[in-house]
């Protein structure tokens, strides 16, 4: 045995330190952008699924659901926000799915790099992404005849508060992107939370008409907070602190909760 | 440019050793993926780590690469304990896999740009330095390209650029070949012989007794998670052999003759199938293999093919660990004793 006579090699600090964070999180959001601009068609779903939405739930439903389409444009396009923000945060744990299929993961984690940043960068690209779709929505509602009837500043506060919940879903979709085996198994999964969650809210029609179990449902489901608070923001009427409240109280238990988890899942695979 | 990686300072109390591995068991539940392996790679030397699918060369290189944690026994890479000190290891090492881990969505250029800002490097130095290993691993044409569109052979070159970036003094060179045709292997096997030329210090994990020999100073064969060989490549060839070189004769007729005459020259050890045509001469030495085709030719033999032949992968198992070969040894043209 040799291995008794290899001196200890000088304890050095390993310590990354915050500078150090910063600087791989910003090549690895980098990275994630770059993927976005060589495969521009990852940006389908942001970019065409809020028009989409748009087009088909007004047109289609709106005159039925409220008497006539400007009345529901006013009604349903904030709730869109949420609905948009949740679906792009669920697409995060796909790509992280992929990365560790592609290998490109082990060759990260071999690095000498901090185990939170590939995570955090993942974070950061999909806020990018996030913000380019609601610009899009908003964009595309008021060409449409969508009326912020309040202010700049209720607008920014209404996509924040989305994206506050977004980045607290990224967290769930990423332990699914690591606990499933395949990126079709993880967007499977994130299907079946999303469906319930959406339509079992108050985004797209007023929940007075559900049955009792459904609208117990979706008081406690936090889309329909979202939703109502997004409402009462750009349109300067409902009750806001309520439903603000509420959302944040989801987003931070959901990041308490997910977020450890999913670092340590992170670490795990190590 | 200067080094990313801190040496220790004790380089030279490690006796000159890169990588000691001591008896490394990893097991997934029933399965000893690594049963307790010893291996030494001495440093500026290339290690071929041999074996068959399955063998546990994988395991082994996840588990230096800090990729995985052993279940039990020591490892030291750069003096850095591969449990205690991974951070330090990852600035020892450079890792190609065996599947290119690069990312296809990005350009060659981005890719090492990338690993060089995570290697801590300047904007400036990794830009640099990405540059640099391009032009070295010809692949600056194809920069602005992304990797997807690459050829199988250029994707391993910028796989190897990638582990290079941050001048690592251990490469780990999973199965670098697998999977390539003959020409792209050639060009990756250049390419490691300039870096080993350059003082790098490898281990080449490989199923082909053909790369080992090219590549390898040393050997260690495993098979089922265990070290059944190591030695000099030269040493382990005696106990195997070497090449043979494989005469097609046009006229099957004229085998016999072929081989006395090559006996009247001093070479002894051909044998002759008239079935397959083939005259095989055991070959220790460029010499023979000159003075072989010299006499061959000189007699007016019509030859139609020549080949050599190096030993696979099946043969040196067999021959290390002594089974009877079934087949290739038994002269099949004398007759068999009686049983008694």
């Amino acid at each position: 045995m040799t291995t008794a006579t290899i001196a200890p090699a000088r304890v050095e600090d390993t310590r990354i330190g915050l500078a150090g964070t910063f600087r791989h999180v910003g090549a690895l959001t980098r990275r994630n952008l770059m993927r976005i601009k060589a495969d521009p068609e990852s940006m389908f779903d942001a970019v065409l699924m809020p028009i989409i939405f748009t087009v088909l739930f007004v047109y289609v439903f709106g005159g039925a659901v409220s008497g006539n389409q400007d009345a529901y444009k006013q009604y349903m396009i904030p709730g869109l926000l949420g609905q948009t923000g949740l679906t792009l945060a669920m697409a995060v744990g796909t790509g992280l799915n992929s990365d560790f299929q592609t290998g490109v993961m082990d060759r990260f984690r071999t690095l000498p790099i901090g185990r939170a940043s590939v995570l955090l960068s993942k974070m950061a690209a999909e806020t990018c992404r996030a913000l380019l779709s609601f610009v899009i929505l908003i964009g595309f509602a008021l060409c449409i005849g969508f009326e912020v009837k309040t202010g700049p500043l209720e607008v920014v506060a209404a996509v924040g508060l989305s994206l506050v919940f977004g980045m607290s879903v990224v967290w769930v979709s990423m332990l699914l992107g690591m606990a499933l085996r395949s990126a079709q198994a993880v967007q499977g999964v994130a299907m079946l939370v999303l469906m319930p969650l959406q339509f079992g809210s108050s985004i797209f029609a007023p929940t007075n008409t559900m049955p009792g179990w459904l609208q117990t449902f979706t008081k406690v489901n936090p889309l329909s907070a979202l939703a109502d608070a997004s409402r009462s923001l750009l349109n300067g009427e409902g009750p806001l602190a309520h439903p603000v409240m509420v959302v944040l109280v989801w987003s931070a238990a959901c990041t308490a909760i997910f977020a450890p988890l999913a670092v340590a899942r992170f670490r795990k695979r190590t | 440019m200067t080094r990313i990686a801190t040496a220790p300072n004790d380089r030279g109390t490690t006796a000159g050793n890169a990588v000691e591995v001591r008896g490394i068991v990893k097991h997934y539940g029933s399965t000893k993926a690594l049963d307790g392996v010893d291996l030494t790679v001495r440093e500026g030397t290339v290690l071929g780590v041999l074996g068959p699918n399955g063998a546990g060369k994988t395991t082994l290189v996840r588990v230096l690469s800090t990729l995985i944690k052993p279940d039990a026994g020591t490892a030291f890479v750069g003096g850095y304990d591969v449990l205690r000190q991974p951070k330090q290891l990852r600035r020892t090492i450079g890792l190609t896999g065996q599947y290119a881990s690069v990312d296809e969505l990005l350009s060659g250029y981005e890719n090492l740009y990338l690993i060089g800002r995570l290697l801590d490097l300047s904007s400036r130095d990794a830009k640099a330095r990405a540059a640099e290993l391009l032009e070295r691993f010809s692949l600056t044409e194809a920069a602005k390209r992304p990797a997807k569109t690459y050829s199988g052979g250029m994707r391993r070159r910028l796989d190897l650029a990638a582990s290079m970036i941050g001048r690592p003094r251990v490469l780990y060179l999973d199965e670098p070949t697998t999977g390539l045709d003959p020409r792209t292997r050639n060009e990756v096997w250049d390419e490691v012989q300039r870096m080993v030329a350059e003082g790098s210090t490898v281990l080449l994990t490989t199923q082909y007794m053909e790369e080992a020999e090219q590549l390898a100073d040393e050997l260690t064969v495993i098979d089922r998670g265990r070290v059944i060989a190591n030695g000099g490549v030269a040493e382990l060839k005696a106990k195997v052999g070497g090449q043979t070189l494989q005469v097609r004769a046009a006229h099957p007729a004229e085998l016999p003759e072929m081989a006395r005459c090559l006996h009247d020259r001093g070479i002894t050890s051909a044998t002759v199938s008239t079935d397959t045509g083939l005259l095989a001469v055991p070959i220790t030495d460029d010499e023979q293999l000159t003075t072989v085709i010299g006499v061959l030719g000189n007699r007016g033999f019509a030859i139609v093919g020549i080949d050599t032949k190096v030993p696979s992968l099946d043969e040196v198992f067999l021959a290390i660990t002594g089974k009877p070969a079934d087949t290739a040894d038994a002269a099949p043209s004398l007759a068999k004793e009686p049983v008694a």
